[in-house]
C-alpha cells in the first residue's frame, strides 16, 4: 500500500508540474538553462564514460567473437549494444548520478531556507517556476545526449578495432551499417525520453520532499538518484519489451 | 482591510493557536507580540495561506482565502509582501534579480521600466548601488532590506514582516523601524508585524496584541512588566 500510494504522489508531483500553464514567455528562459545545466553540462562527462564503454564493449566483443565469425559482426555487434542498450542506459545514469542529486539538493536546500514559500507568496507557482524546467530541459537534453554518446563510443570501438584488433576501420564500419535497423535507434530514443522524465521528476519530487535541514537534503539528493536509477532499469525492461519484444 | 476569524491551528495535537480573532485596518499596522515559540510566524504563515488552518478563516477585503480557488488565493497575494524571519532571499541571484523576480514573473514591463523601477525601490531601502551583489555578500541588515525590497516589488498594499528586527545590531535595527514606520506612513502600507521587540512594539505599531498559550490578546499599553509575566 505504501508503495502504492508512494507511486502515486509520484505521478501526482509529475502531473502538477507539467498539467499547469507553462507561461512560455518567462518560462522558456529557465527551460535553456535547464537545457544548459544538463545537457551541456553533462556533456564532458558523457563524453569520457561513452569512449570508455565503446573501448570496452569492443574488447569484450572481439574476445567473444574473433576467431569464430567474420571480422565485420564486431561493427555490428559492438553497434547494436551501444545503439540499443548501452548507450541509453549509461547516459541516463550518468545523467541521474550527476543531475538528479543536484536537483534535489538545490530544490530541498529552496525548501528549507524558505525560497519555496518565498515563490508561493509572490503568487508564483512553485511547480512551473522550479519542476516545470527542469523536466523539459532534462527531456530535451536526453536524447541529444545519447546520440553524442552513441556516436563517441562507436568512434572509439571502430578506432580500438582499427589499431588494435586487426579489423579495418571500414570493415568495423560495413558491420555497422549493414545490420542497422532505424527501429534500434529509435528505440533507444524513445527510451532516453523516459529516462529524462524520471531522472528530473525524482530530483525535482525528492527536493520539494525535504523537511527538515542538511541532512533530509543530503538525504533526498540520495534517494533522487537511487530512485531515478532503478526506475531507469525498470523501463529499460518495460520498453524493450514493447519496442524489441 | 484583513480579518482573522477564529483562526485555529494544530501541530501534532498540540493548539498552537486557538480562535484568533483581529483585524487589520487599511493603512494601519497591527504587531503582534510574544516570546519565541508562541506561534507568531504559524499564524503569520496561516494568515497568507502558506499553512492550512484547521479552523477559521481569514479574509482580504472580505474575499475569504479559505473559500477562493489556488488561481483567486495568487491573484489576492499580488497584494500582499512578505518579509521572512531569515530572508528567503534567491542566493543564486543578486539584488536586482532578486528583486525583479516578482515583476517580471507578473508584468510584460520593459527593461528600461524594470530598470528604473528596481532603482525607485532601492532608493527606498537605502541600497543603491548594491544591485549586483549577491545575498551572501551582504549583511544580515542589508538582507532584511532588500527582503523588503523584494515584498514591495508588485507594490502590495499589504506587507508582513516576520520578526524584522531579530538578530540585527542597534543600527540595523533603527534602520529597519525607520523603513517599516515610512512605509506605513509615506506609502500607505497596511500589514501585520509578529515580533518579540517591545521597541518595535511601540515604535510602528497602530495596536498591538499579545500571542501567549495559542490565544491572542489586544493590549492597551505595551508594559515590559506585562510582557515578561
Amino acid at each position: 500500500m505504501n508503495l502504492f500510494s508512494k507511486i502515486g504522489n509520484f505521478a501526482i508531483f509529475l502531473g502538477r508540474s507539467i498539467f499547469i500553464p507553462w507561461h512560455i514567455r518567462t518560462t522558456k528562459e529557465r527551460i535553456y538553462e535547464q537545457v544548459h545545466n544538463v545537457g551541456i553540462g553533462s556533456l564532458p562527462i558523457i563524453i569520457i564514460i561513452a569512449a570508455f564503454v565503446g573501448l570496452v564493449t569492443t574488447v569484450q566483443t572481439s574476445y567473444q567473437l574473433i576467431g569464430s565469425v567474420p571480422r565485420y559482426l564486431l561493427g555490428s555487434t559492438v553497434g547494436r549494444m551501444v545503439v540499443i542498450e548501452l548507450g541509453p542506459v549509461l547516459t541516463a545514469l550518468m545523467v541521474s548520478g550527476r543531475c538528479a542529486s543536484s536537483m534535489a539538493a538545490e530544490i530541498g536546500t529552496m525548501r528549507v531556507t524558505e525560497q519555496i514559500d518565498a515563490l508561493e507568496v509572490m503568487a508564483i507557482d512553485p511547480y512551473r517556476f522550479l519542476s516545470l524546467p527542469r523536466i523539459i530541459g532534462t527531456v530535451i537534453s536526453m536524447p541529444l545526449l545519447c546520440i553524442i554518446a552513441e556516436f563517441d563510443a562507436l568512434l572509439f570501438g571502430g578506432l580500438y578495432a582499427h589499431y588494435f584488433l586487426n579489423v579495418p576501420f571500414s570493415v568495423f564500419n560495413y558491420g555497422l551499417t549493414h545490420y542497422f535497423f532505424i527501429r534500434d535507434l529509435f528505440g533507444g530514443l524513445v527510451k532516453t525520453f523516459f529516462f529524462g522524465l524520471v531522472i528530473s521528476t525524482a530530483g525535482c519530487y525528492f527536493g520539494f520532499q525535504v523537511t527538515g535541514g542538511a541532512r533530509e537534503v543530503g538525504r533526498s539528493a540520495t534517494y533522487a538518484v537511487v530512485v531515478s536509477s532503478i526506475l531507469i532499469l525498470i523501463l529499460d525492461f518495460l520498453i524493450a519489451l514493447v519496442v524489441f519484444g | 482591510m484583513i480579518e482573522v476569524v477564529n483562526l485555529s491551528k494544530h501541530f501534532n495535537g498540540s493548539v498552537i493557536l486557538d480562535t484568533i480573532n483581529f483585524k487589520v485596518d487599511d493603512e494601519k499596522l497591527v504587531v503582534i507580540l510574544g516570546p519565541s515559540g508562541t506561534g507568531k510566524t504559524v499564524l503569520l504563515k496561516s494568515i497568507v495561506g502558506l499553512l492550512a488552518v484547521d479552523g477559521g478563516e481569514v479574509f482580504f477585503d472580505g474575499v475569504s482565502l479559505q473559500k477562493v480557488t489556488k488561481k483567486e488565493i495568487y491573484r489576492i497575494r499580488k497584494n500582499i509582501g512578505y518579509v521572512f524571519q531569515g530572508t528567503a532571499l534567491f542566493d543564486s541571484i543578486n539584488v536586482f534579480e532578486n528583486i525583479s523576480l516578482p515583476i517580471i514573473e507578473h508584468t510584460s514591463i520593459s527593461k528600461i521600466n524594470l530598470n528604473k523601477e528596481i532603482k525607485r525601490i532601492l532608493k527606498i531601502i537605502g541600497m543603491e548601488g548594491k544591485e549586483r551583489l549577491f545575498p551572501k555578500e551582504l549583511s544580515g541588515g542589508m538582507r532584511r532590506l532588500v527582503a523588503i525590497g523584494r515584498a514591495l516589488a508588485l507594490n502590495p498594499k499589504y506587507l508582513f514582516y516576520d520578526e524584522p528586527t531579530t538578530g540585527l545590531d542597534p543600527i540595523a535595527c533603527d534602520r529597519i523601524k525607520a523603513l517599516i514606520n515610512t512605509l506605513k506612513k509615506d506609502y500607505k502600507k497596511s500589514g501585520i508585524v509578529v515580533t518579540h521587540d517591545l521597541e518595535i512594539a511601540r515604535e510602528v505599531g497602530d495596536e498591538v496584541y499579545m500571542l501567549k498559550n495559542a490565544k491572542i490578546k489586544k493590549l492597551k499599553k505595551i508594559d515590559k512588566e506585562f510582557y515578561e509575566k
